[in-house]
């Protein structure tokens, strides 16, 4: 396979995961302002933005934060090189540029995507949309991973997109994870607190995780369990130990289709030793900002050298 | 070639009788429900658009996408018919071939007296680089689309040759997926003959082409300019069917004498390049030195025998309108045989007679740009007002050798689907024609382009053109 094509399928999968992302982030979002007041709401769309890693380019663009804004921003802000539009027409772009290594029908999962997403923020989203919009978008990246699973050859290409998929999704949920801990607790004393039990509710429910957390912790919600069940239960499969157990199933597919391993390999290997022997405590004590930072940097640096071992750039 | 304003239809004689062809089809027609068909009309386009098979239009600021309209009524060829076709078309491709060899070898063509000089020495796709070389396997036109029009029951003309990168063969394959996704109870009425093994044929074919040098499975890749290229679809398209790479300029570069794509695990050779880049692109150290769209060096390794380039750098000859004028010497000179298709009548402007005759006869005439295409830069004589054809008679006046002339044609229609019902509207077809060492291989059927517009003659996609699917029966 041409180094670039595999580039388009690793980026084409980055990219709707981002997408996904903001989308679950969304949704959180609009439940959370549902049923609170004004005040509370305008500090929960702030949030959302400031969780989405949007908060800048927001800021430059509007004086206050108000859902309608916030959301329009988030799915269609032409300014907003990161809006779900634009991650969508990405997607599709990198879809094009590895059309002969993707199957038929998920090329034309991504192009139908495109299509209906297209057409649904082709003009601002009002309240009676919005909802109904998030649930288009979460479907489909439901249906381009469906095609894929079931039409898409499992060779090196796959693993190539698998990649992108875990990558970005374990920088995205170690970042959520970030960012709220900085907001909301800014010294340890505040965990378990019942104050923000609303809030730790809102970090699952942006990763899909909170019946799966309920299921498993029987209602309790705290921010060591938490944060425990995002890092380190491999069950979940949005969880860094998830993502990258995953990721390094496709890293070792792909040296053994090349017949050697390269440098993604050994800094996958370290980077599983790290993770395999933490405990959550632990993690507590060294802080969570600094080992979240340690495992995003840890995480750009396999998917650079994923780039350089597999010749994505001339 | 009759003047008068009637015009061959396709489907039915003048009294109303419908042609033997398209017998089953009518009787097929007659029996569905208007609305219905309406409804499936409109649901073509949906299934165009979900597939992507759109070419990229560009706008103010940012790339378009838009779909060549698909009309649903088939344009249908008989066997016989199809028969005469193929002998007149391989005849002409075969003397194109070997017109191509001659002109970069001993040119006996023009010291027999047939071809003046001057027409290569004026003929910007001509190439001093190829000169003394021999692609492999002698093959310069791996592909050829020859542009048909008909006028009566047995009269077809060549009305253009396309050797250059001949394009639409993807909406010939997807036009048929889409009738039969739409209609599959016409494909079990009538006895079609199939397209779809297209791409097979030319993977083979372009196979078939490969150096000596290449060794085991020849690897082919298709050669395109970029995604935002009004064809990419196109080449995506065919890499996929046939199972080849696709690649751009920056995905190759000559190593040991080989030209190699950069894959996932290393450098590897390239066999055969089918290039969908203009040759002025090709090499920037050959040709445009600001080119980015091609691979440095690969001029060399051509002229070395490493690579197939397909097609063959300078065979853009051919596709001059000048040249065509003289194609019915040139099959003549090459085969030894009459030509089976004949050139619609052409004036060449630079001929000082024909000129007067042109000139005296602008209403009537349709003058073209020697190296135009796409429908730009000609004139439609009956087609046109007072003022444009004043304007147009002073650039031929200011630089006569660049343009031809010919008659205005009676083109035959074939009905489309409009809100009223069937409606005639003129039609072309262009076959594809593949050429390896020992075979041309020519798929049954084509693109059919329809002017949309009520008595239009340009057939363009550029120029408001749309396609059908074109049946070719067996017997």
């Amino acid at each position: 396979m041409l180094g670039r094509t595999a580039n388009g399928l690793f980026w084409m999968f980055r990219y709707l995961e981002r997408a996904e992302n903001t989308a679950r982030l969304l949704d959180a979002g609009l439940r959370m302002a549902l049923t609170k007041d004004l005040v509370t709401a305008e500090e929960e769309w702030r949030s959302v933005i400031a969780t989405s890693g949007q908060r800048v380019g927001y800021e430059a663009k509007h004086a206050s934060y108000t859902g309608m804004q916030a959301w329009n921003f988030m799915l269609r802000e032409k300014s907003n090189p990161a809006c779900i539009l634009s991650m969508f027409g990405l997607v599709r772009q990198n879809a094009r540029l590895a059309r002969n290594a993707i199957s038929g029908e998920l090329w034309e999962a991504i192009n139908e995507n495109w299509l209906v997403v297209k057409e649904q923020l082709s003009k601002p989203v009002g309240e009676n949309r919005v909802l109904d919009t998030v649930a288009t978008i979460r479907r489909a990246g439901t249906l381009a991973h469906g095609a894929m699973s079931g039409s898409m050859l499992r060779d090196e290409g796959f693993h190539f997109a698998r990649a992108g998929t875990f990558i970005e999704r374990a920088d995205s949920v170690a970042r959520i994870l970030d960012i709220k801990y900085y907001l909301l607790l800014p010294s340890l004393s505040y965990v378990g607190s019942s104050l923000d039990t609303g809030q730790w509710d809102t970090v699952l429910r942006s990763v899909s995780g909170d019946r799966a957390y309920r299921w498993l912790h029987a209602g309790q919600i705290d921010a060591r369990g938490i944060c425990e069940f995002l890092i380190l239960d491999d069950r979940f499969p949005r969880s860094l130990a998830f993502c990258h157990s995953a990721l390094r199933e496709n890293l070792a597919a792909l040296a053994r289709l090349h017949g050697s391993e390269g440098e993604s390999n050994a800094l996958m290997r370290d980077a599983d030793t790290r993770l395999n022997d933490l405990s959550i405590d632990e993690i507590f004590e060294q802080g969570l900002h600094e080992f979240l930072v340690d495992f995003t940097v840890s995480n750009s640096a396999i998917a650079e050298a994923i780039s350089t071992d597999y010749r994505f750039l001339a | 070639m009759n003047g008068s304003a009637e015009f061959f239809d396709e489907m039915r004689e003048s009294d109303g009788t419908v042609r033997p062809a398209y017998a089953d089809y009518c009787k097929w027609y007659d029996g569905q429900d208007q609305k219905l068909l309406r409804r499936k009309h409109s649901e073509a386009e949906t299934n165009f658009r979900k597939t992507g098979i759109t070419f990229n239009v560009y706008g103010e600021d940012e790339a378009e996408e838009r779909l060549i309209p698909f009309d649903m009524v088939p344009r249908i060829i008989d066997a016989g018919e199809w028969r005469r076709l193929t002998r007149g078309i391989e005849q002409r491709v075969s003397a194109l071939n070997a017109f191509m060899h001659d002109l970069y070898h001993r040119q006996e063509i023009v010291r027999a007296g047939r071809l003046p000089e001057r027409l290569l020495r004026h003929n910007d796709a001509w190439l001093p680089n190829m000169v003394g070389f021999t692609p492999p396997g002698g093959v310069y036109t791996h592909i050829v689309g020859i542009d048909l029009v008909r006028t009566g029951p047995d009269e077809f003309y060549v009305l253009e040759d396309n050797a250059r990168t001949p394009s639409g063969v993807s909406y010939m394959l997807e036009n048929r997926e889409t009738m039969m996704a739409m209609f599959p109870e016409l494909f079990l009425r009538c006895p079609v003959e199939s397209v779809s093994d297209y791409p097979r044929r030319l993977a083979k074919s372009l196979a078939a082409c490969a150096p000596q040098c290449s060794r085991g499975r020849p690897v082919v890749a298709v050669l395109t300019p970029g995604i935002y290229n009004s064809a990419y679809f196109e080449h995506a398209f065919l890499a996929d069917q046939m199972g080849a790479e696709l690649v751009e300029g920056s995905d190759l570069r000559v190593v040991d004498g080989r030209v190699a794509m950069r894959t996932t695990s290393g450098y590897k050779a390239v066999d055969v390049i089918y290039r969908r880049v203009d040759d002025e692109f090709l090499d920037p150290l050959t040709f445009n030195p600001d080119s980015v769209l091609g691979v440095p060096g690969i001029m060399d390794v051509y002229r070395s025998g490493k690579v197939t380039i397909a097609n063959a750098p300078g065979t853009g000859v051919c596709d001059d309108k000048a040249i065509y004028s003289f194609m019915p010497d040139i099959v003549e000179f090459y085969t030894g045989e009459k030509p089976l298709l004949p050139n619609v009548e052409t004036w060449r402007c630079a001929d000082e007679d024909s000129l007067k005759y042109v000139l005296d006869n602008l209403e009537e005439l349709v003058v073209k740009e020697v190296h135009g295409s796409g429908g730009y830069g000609m004139l439609v004589g009956p087609a046109s007002s007072k003022k444009e054809i004043g304007e147009f008679r002073s650039k031929i006046v200011e630089n006569p050798q660049n343009y031809i002339a010919q008659p205005t044609l009676s083109l035959s229609t074939c009905p489309i689907f409009t809100k009223k019902g069937l409606a005639p509207r003129h039609v072309d077809l262009r076959p594809f024609v593949l050429v390896s060492p020992d075979k041309i291989d020519i798929t049954p059927g084509g693109l059919t382009r329809v002017a949309l517009k009520e008595g239009s003659l340009v057939v363009n996609s550029s120029q408001g053109g749309g396609t059908k699917d074109t049946w070719v029966l067996k017997d």
